[in-house]
């Protein structure tokens, strides 16, 4: 970690699997919202769930239960990812500048 | 103990709770003030953004939205929560990581710039004013009914509790309150739900009441679709909003204008760690969607029940509808407030309500000119001189709604209605803020669940007002006195100006919620567009790209929130001339069909372009802003 050139990869990297674990969630979360809430809402409300036609029930009710589901999931990830990285040691001074510089 | 007593009881009791706390936790520093000095748990402050961030559009006006939009109230529901999403993902990590006060803070540091910050600093309190109305009104509302008196004067009170409240308070206080008052909304809320849910349903879940059967076998919700259907209304459960594309956009702009709400974002400041600020946001959005997934419940039912309580029997018959005589007594109690009305056009002493195509809303128009044509002409008579350019303007409007009545009634004619001696819709006006509140009157719910859901909206709007209070006092004391008119004011000095601050933006808000520019959610929405076109995109963009520079942000940020306040004024200006509004919003103006209140996502879209276009006239900028950025991506080392 003292040499500087690993420790700017290391950020590099992680930040990169970092962008690929948001794109996949963000994916999901436009599925859910706009693609089943909107978009395709007339083609799923052919299908019934209980007293609700599907389309309705994602627009009103699914997709917010998905979306509590991936903020933990992110939440999870994203630890995983800290861990593997070495960033999970937290303090909340800056100290890292010191180090870049 | 009747409803009265239970009420001053219990909003007693709660006033009495946060102002305990409000004085018990006062701020003595800066950093106490500002963000609690960063030591709140990630439950807490979860708990605290959800109060926070569920206002009264939220509490009072989101189920009565859906009530009466259906399928397209999903806007309000998707909108308001997927923002948590984008939140979480794309802000809040990097914003505690970055670790200051304010937002204006952030933007001016990473693009170098005091220009940036005070164009933040304008944002935010555009932002943050037009959605303190939205809460003014709510309150108005609240106290209105609460102590059977005026909606004005309900907004003065209610102004005077805010004020005590808010300028007492800094985020410590505010946290603790919050947290408080979010368990005072949930239990609110759920509380009449659930019997609502059992009284129509039988199952005590609301979420899953929404999808069972009413008495007979029929689904609750194919009973309100055929209800409504058979009064001229849309179907419920397929009504869209506008169009697809306005749904999206609208969806779209509630989204990352939830995520580019400042009051919001500084919540993030509050927590420990960046690893609490993600946490964080997940409890939050766990706390938000326990209320939000009772909406949609709650606005069906609430829809049924009103429905039913007016049309007691068989479309058609003489009997079905409710006698006016015999209305009950919720029913009084919220025409005194002015936010329900009747006007019996067939004389026939019953209450006919459904969808006329706007024949009653003519009338009705017809009968507002008539009575200020005799105000003028009494004016004139006793010497006023202005009062001729009256009486022109109310023959004009007499003229005007003859011709739409004349119209009106000859599609009236064609429809079953007529047959029946209907002669226009006859509840002129259902204020569609009173949902929530006459609720739980109109289920006949014993007192202390009504007393109940007053206090609740009481700490949705409370907790939210505090919360932007802050928002806009920081912003003016932090970022303009102490960041850039005078850097070497003294803590104590910064302290007694935010305090100031406070007490400014309290008497602005007061003075719109008495000309509010829409119904709660609807201003509420506007606000959420400025945010979604100004200051979430130059938040993305400062952290995602490092090629950003100073010149593209600014730019970027001016254009994007012009034009959306554009697009805006100039509908607004159209729309809320008196006596025009069942002409409809002016269709052929509209963008792609795409509402005022849907705008935010276009202007983001502006904001995106201009910036990036912008951004290559210049070069990239300085190493260090540079290094901020590698640095606010990772968590501590």
């Amino acid at each position: 970690m003292a040499d500087p050139d690993s420790s700017q990869q290391r950020r590099r990297d992680y930040w990169r699997e970092n962008l690929r674990i948001m794109a996949w969630l963000l994916a999901v979360w436009f599925l859910v919202s706009y693609g089943c809430g909107i978009i395709f809402v007339d083609v799923l409300n052919k299908i019934s769930l209980g007293g609700f036609q599907l389309g309705f029930w994602m627009a009103q009710q699914g997709s917010i239960y998905v979306f509590v589901v991936l903020i933990f999931v992110y939440v999870r990830l994203m630890n995983k990812l800290d861990k593997k990285y070495g960033f999970d040691k937290e303090d909340e001074s800056e100290s890292d500048k010191k180090e870049d510089a | 103990m009747d409803v009265k007593t239970w009420t001053y009881l219990i909003v007693g009791i709660t006033f009495a709770l946060y102002i305990g706390i409000a004085i018990w936790s006062r701020a003595k520093s800066t950093s106490e003030f500002y963000v609690a000095g960063g030591g709140v748990s990630p439950l807490a402050n979860g708990m605290a953004t959800a109060a926070d961030w569920m206002s009264a559009a939220s509490f009072l006006s989101m189920a009565g939205l859906i009530a009466y939009s259906g399928y397209g109230g999903s806007v309000f529901l998707m909108g308001w929560t997927g923002g948590y999403v984008l939140l979480a993902l794309l802000l809040a990590p990097y914003l505690r990581k970055y670790g200051k006060f304010t937002v204006p803070e952030f933007i001016g540091e990473r693009f170098y710039s005091k220009t940036a910050r005070v164009v933040a600093v304008v944002c935010l309190i555009l932002v943050s004013v037009t959605y303190v109305i939205g809460q003014m009104k709510g309150v108005g509302v609240v106290f209105s009914r609460f102590l059977e008196t005026d909606y004005n004067t309900g907004l003065f009170i209610g102004m005077s509790i805010v004020f005590f409240y808010a300028v007492l308070g800094g985020m410590k206080g505010i946290t603790y309150t919050q947290i408080v008052q979010y368990v005072v909304l949930i239990f609110a809320y759920t509380v009449p739900a659930i019997f609502i849910s059992l009284q129509l349903t039988g199952n005590p879940i609301p979420q899953l009441g929404l999808g069972g059967d009413v008495a007979g076998g029929t689904p609750l919700l194919a009973k309100l679709d055929a209800v409504i259907q058979e009064l001229g209304f849309n179907q419920f459960t397929t009504d869209v909003m506008g169009s697809k594309l306005n749904m999206f956009m609208y969806t779209l702009s509630l989204m990352i204008g939830t995520a580019g709400l400042p009051h919001v974002i500084i919540r993030f400041f509050t927590v420990p760690k960046v690893k609490d600020a993600r946490l964080s946001a997940g409890y939050a959005l766990i706390f938000i969607a326990i209320l939000y997934t009772t909406a949609p419940a709650v606005a069906a039912m609430a829809r049924l029940n009103l429905t039913q309580t007016i049309q007691t029997g068989k479309v058609g018959t003489l009997e079905g509808n409710l006698e006016y005589a015999k209305r009950p007594d919720w029913f009084k109690n919220w025409e005194k407030t002015g936010l329900l009305e009747y006007h019996d056009w067939n004389g026939d002493g019953r209450i006919q309500y459904y969808n006329d195509g706007g024949l009653g809303a003519a009338q009705y128009a017809r009968e507002t000119a008539k009575s200020k044509l005799v105000e003028a002409k009494k004016a004139a008579a006793a010497g006023d001189k202005k009062a001729a350019t009256d009486i022109a303007a109310a023959q004009h409007s007499i003229a005007t709604a003859d011709q739409h009545i004349a119209e009106e009634k000859i599609k009236h004619n064609k429809t079953p209605f007529a047959q029946h001696g209907w002669q226009g819709n006859e509840m002129v006006n259902v204020d569609k803020d009173i949902i929530v509140l006459a609720n739980p009157e109109i289920a006949k719910l014993p007192g202390w669940v009504i007393a109940l859901v007053v206090a609740g909206g009481l700490a949705a709007a409370l907790s939210t007002a505090a919360g932007l209070l802050l928002a806009i006092a920081s912003a003016i004391s932090h970022d303009l006195l102490k960041g850039i008119m005078r850097p070497n004011i003294t803590e104590k000095e910064e302290l007694k100006a935010s305090r100031i601050a406070m007490i400014g933006a309290i008497l602005m808000a007061g003075y719109f919620g008495l000309n509010p520019p829409d119904f709660a959610a609807g201003t509420v929405a506007i606000a959420f567009g400025l945010a979604a076109s100004s200051i979430f995109p130059v938040l993305m963009m400062g952290i995602f790209s490092k090629r950003m520079n100073r010149q593209g942000a600014i730019a970027g940020m001016i254009a994007g929130i012009g034009v959306t306040l554009l697009y805006v004024f100039q509908h607004k200006g159209i729309m809320f001339i008196p006596g025009t509004t069942f002409l409809g919003d002016m269709k052929e103006n509209w963008f792609f069909g795409i509402t005022p209140n849907a705008f935010g996502a276009v202007g983001a879209a502006v904001n995106f372009a201009v910036a990036f276009a912008v951004s290559k006239t210049a070069g990239p900028p300085p190493k260090e802003v540079q290094e901020l950025v590698e640095r606010i991506r990772t968590p501590g080392d």
